[in-house]
Formats: C-alpha cells, structure tokens, sequence
C-alpha cells in the first residue's frame, strides 16, 4: 500500500467539506477521483498533500504517518501533486522551471555560491523532462509566454521532474481543449512509466478521461465516499452514474 | 556588447579621481555605499519578491558599528570594520527576518518599517550610548593595515579611500552575481514568482526567504559602514524610514529586474540631487514627480528603457532597418 487515509474530515467553517473519508492507494494504480462540484475532491488532494491539515483523520504514506507534514517534506518523501488551476513562475524560462524542480529532488537549492548554469546533472535532467513533455523546443521560452495547453503540460511536468513515487493531479486537463486532453493523458501515462512513477491519483470531470485511464475510481459525494470501484463497477452504478455523470448526459453517451 | 560596456564603465570609474575634480570623486563615495546596499535590497526584491520599508535599520547599524568601533574600541582596520558591521547585521537580522518572513506584501513591508523605526528611537533616546540626535564620530580608518592620517582628508577620500570602496563594491558585486546564478538564486525566483507552486516544488520558501533577508541585511550593513568615513559622522537620520525610502527609490528608478539597475539608480540619484539641491531647494518635489513618472510611464526603471530600446533595435535591424 502506497497511500492510505483513515476517516478523514476537513471542515470551511460550519461547512463540511470532507466527512470520515477513507482510501487506500496501491503502487502501480492510476485513479481517479470524481464527483459533483462541491464533493471535496480538491479538498481532499490538499489534504493529502498537506496543504490543509484535517480536523480529524489520519494520512499514511508507505505505513508511515503524514497527517499534517507540510508540502516539502512529503515532496522529500515521495510525493509531488499539481494544482487545478495552472501553477507557473511566469518570468522563468521552461528550462528554469523544471530545474527548479530538479533543484529541489537533488537538495541543491541551499547551494549559494555554485553555478547553476555549469551543472550539467540539473541542465541534463530537466532538458530530459521537457524533452518527455515536448517541451524542449520551447525551452528558452518564459513560461508566460507559452499558450494555456503548453502552460498546463509545464506545471504538470514539473511535478513529474521531482521523479515522485506517487502523483496526485488535480484536473490535470482542465482549461485544456477538448482535442488536447487525449494527448496529455497519453504523454502522462508515458512520462509516469519512464520516470518510474508508481501510483496516480487524478481528479477529474471528464468521464471520458476518466474512464479510459483508470484503474480504480473513487467517487464522492458531499464530503462523504459514494463508491469505488473499477471503471466497470462504476458504469454499473445508477447512483454515481446519477449523481455524478446525470442520466440525461449518461443516455446521451450511450 | 555587454561586457565592452561594463569594461567601459570600469575604466570609467578608476579613471575619475585623474580626470574629474575632488567634488564629484567625493560624491561617488555614496554611490559605491548605496550600489553595495542596493546589491542586497534587490536581491530581497528583484529576486525574492519582498519589498523592505526598513533596511535602513541595517544601514544604520553598519554606520554605527563603523562609528563604536573606531571611536570606541579603537578598531581602526576597515576590514575588520566591514566584517564585524556584517556580523552585527546578521545577528539582528536574523530574528527580525525570522518574524517578518512569515508576512508578505504589505504586511512584510510594515513590519520592516516597524522594526527599522524601533531602532531609530533607539538610536534616538539611548543619548548615553549614540550620541543621540547628535550622533557619533566615525574616525579615519586604516586602510589594508596601512594609517594614512598624515595624508588630507580629501586627498584620503579621493585616492585610497575612493578605491578601496571599488573593490569592496567590485567584490560585493561579484559575490551577489554568484548567489543569483546558483542553485539558490533560481529559487528565489520561483519563490517570487509562485511561492505556493515553489512549496509544491519541495522549496522551503520561508527559510530561503529568510536567507534572503539576513543576506541583504549584511549588504546594507557594510554599505552603511562605507557611508561613515566619508563624513566621519553618522546619526540617527541613516536609520530612519525617510531613508529606507530613498533606497527603494534608487532601485524603481535604476530598475530591479535588472542586476545592476539599482546601481544604476543610485548614480543618478545621487548626481540628480546635487543638481537639483543646488538649483532650487525643494528638491524632494522634484523627486517625487520624477518618481510618480517611473511608475507610470517606466515601470522596468532606467535599464527596463535602456532594454526596450535595445529590443527594439534588435527588431528593427532584423527587418533590415538601420536603429536610430
């Protein structure tokens, strides 16, 4: 077992955001989250990855607790994460981006005195992780002047550039063309397995994406797990297919 | 190109005391102080991205560690001096930074201002130990070991002191040049730009910029210690927030998101208010209208022109068209 939380609870407020959920992640699975707006999917990656501590549960990762460890130290430990909304440092370059990253993995941002521009380890891994994302004709491009599509593939590729043992990716395709999203899933799934990512978790709306590159998907609902189950098992499912696809939308696919 | 221009404005500088009269020698003595202290406030700004409203504060305590320790103590050695107003910097810095990291924007900057006033009544009501609104005596120091009391104090100010303020600009330069190459400079930058993607990165942002902090502080300390002897006198005005202004002035008017910008700024605004001081006595009106036209018609200061232009040069010589 990769992840596993128990019984966690996050609340906004009087607002119950997520509510006694539990999961368990095992290496070599992609799944994905869905749910309504609303259901505590971004709320429980943050929790997960410790950008919001839970009011009550309890976060292992590889059997070792990690409730409430901060985003760098469970970046130290394994894990990296992207965010729903596209993430960049505007005024660095594509190449300088994903060295930040590779910075980061290596322990060599404290280096005050050391040329960044000589080392070779930094310049050879990051250009690898664009080149992984084809990116690397863009390297000298400030990331703001890339499009949206390319921004988004950057924010997601330097999480990939920590070279973590899990990856969570919240709505990795969103503000992503329709015709986009089927190749950035495809260049997701073939940089995770070259970089030797063991487990995805994704959040999703999708349901094509979603269904076309789970293992295992996870439904909630108002804060509380719905059902989870293979791809089948959930087509299956009349409450989540009404909860979070709607009859009309699941007739109209069908 | 670049480095021709440097080369140029190196020959420049250690051609002035022959070529240009003891006044305006005498008046790059701030310059070279401010560049030192501006090197460090843009490597809080430019890089980190946190704007300080207090670092007079460490001005004020290299200025006073050069003022005890001469007039005191009896130290005399300028390195020594600039060392010890380094160490005094750090050590005040870095709880002070400890603290007002945790804030940013405008929150980081009061704070800053806070702290820097707190010490400017220090320096203000501790009469029995800094003079007070007198202030304190900064004697002449050794230079390289060497005692050179027996020159003019012109003489001394325009020859050995003037280059020994280049090489300690010269070395702080080339010291902060390294720190925004590296490793650690690159995720300053990230932090700047994205500090909650910088976490997600594993970058420590509140310890880097802690760093970041305590670094600049000690920058603006051995600037503050270079501002001494050249009036042999310091007071309470270095450490207040009037003068925090005038620094961060300097930088918006030079330009921060280039590396030597600020020092660019400190030039003409050291030249700039002679001139203007000498014309018509309200120069801070002056200085504020030419500030209020740097926000709004030149926000990348005078090297973000300098680089438009240089842009557009480049365009338009690609076109076949000759620059102007």
């Amino acid at each position: 077992m990769i992840l596993r939380a128990r019984g966690l609870r996050r609340y906004f407020g009087e607002f119950c955001a997520l509510d006694g959920v539990s999961l368990e992640i095992r290496e070599g699975e992609f799944v994905s989250v869905v749910g309504p707006n609303g259901a505590g999917k971004s709320t429980l990656i943050n929790v997960l990855t410790g950008l919001l501590k839970p009011n009550a549960g309890r976060v292992f990762f590889k059997e070792r607790e990690i409730t409430g460890l901060g985003p760098v130290k469970l970046c130290r430990l394994g894990m990296a994460r992207s965010f729903q909304l596209v993430h960049i440092f505007p005024e660095l370059t594509v190449l300088e981006f994903l060295k930040v990253a590779v910075v980061s993995r290596l322990g060599r941002g404290g280096r005050l005195f050391s040329s960044l521009a000589r080392d070779r380890e930094v310049h050879g891994q990051a250009l690898e992780v664009a080149e992984l994302f084809g990116l690397a004709e863009k390297q000298t491009t400030p990331a703001k002047h890339l499009p949206q599509g390319d921004k988004k593939l950057l924010d997601v590729a330097s999480a990939f550039a920590l070279q973590p043992q899990i990856i969570l990716l919240d709505e990795p395709t969103s503000g992503v063309s329709t015709r986009e999203k089927h190749t950035i899933m495809d260049i997701l799934v073939s940089a995770s397995k070259r970089i030797g990512i063991k487990s995805i978790i994704q959040v999703e709306h999708d349901m094509d994406i979603v269904f076309g590159y789970s293992d295992r998907i996870i439904a909630l609902h108002q804060g509380k797990l719905l059902a989870e189950g293979t791809p089948d098992a959930i087509k299956a499912n009349e409450v989540v297919v009404n909860t979070v696809v709607g009859k009309k939308e699941w007739a109209r696919r069908a | 190109m670049r480095r021709a221009g440097l080369a140029l404005v190196v020959a420049l500088i250690l051609a002035m005391p022959f070529v240009a009269g003891d006044y305006y020698v005498t008046l790059m003595l701030p310059f070279f102080a401010y560049s030192v202290i501006l090197l460090g406030l843009n490597l809080l700004f430019g890089y980190t991205g946190l704007l300080s409203f207090g670092h007079a504060l460490f001005i004020g305590v290299g200025a006073y560690a050069a003022a005890f320790l001469t007039s005191k103590f009896g130290v005399m050695h300028l390195e020594a001096i600039l060392l010890a107003a380094a160490g005094a910097a750090v050590l005040i810095a870095a709880p002070i930074g400890g603290l007002c990291v945790r804030y940013v924007k405008i929150y980081f900057a009061m704070l800053t201002l806070a702290f820097g006033m707190l010490f400017h009544s220090f320096l203000l009501k501790f009469y029995f130990v800094t003079g007070g609104d007198e202030g304190m005596r900064v004697l002449q120091p050794f230079l390289l070991g060497f005692d050179l009391s027996q020159i003019p104090k012109v003489r001394f100010l325009t020859r050995p002191f003037y280059y020994y303020s280049v090489v300690v600009l010269a070395v702080a330069t080339f010291v902060m040049w390294r720190i925004v190459s590296s490793p650690f400079g690159l995720c300053l930058r990230a932090i700047r730009d994205n500090p909650d993607k910088a976490q997600s990165l594993g970058v420590s942002v509140k310890r880097y910029r802690w760093y970041a902090f305590v670094i600049s502080a000690a920058y603006a300390a051995v600037g503050g210690a270079l501002l001494g002897p050249t009036t042999g006198q310091v007071d309470p005005n270095l450490a207040y927030w009037t003068h925090s202004g005038n620094i961060v002035f300097m930088m918006l008017l030079g330009g921060f998101a280039n590396f030597f910008g600020p020092l660019v700024g400190a030039l003409v605004f050291i030249f700039l208010q002679d001139t203007v001081m000498s014309i018509v006595p309200y120069w801070r009106l002056v200085f504020g209208a030419i500030l209020a036209l740097i926000v709004i018609a030149a926000p990348g200061g005078l090297m973000g022109l300098l680089d438009r232009r240089a842009v557009s040069w480049g365009e338009k010589s690609r076109q076949g068209g000759a620059p102007p």
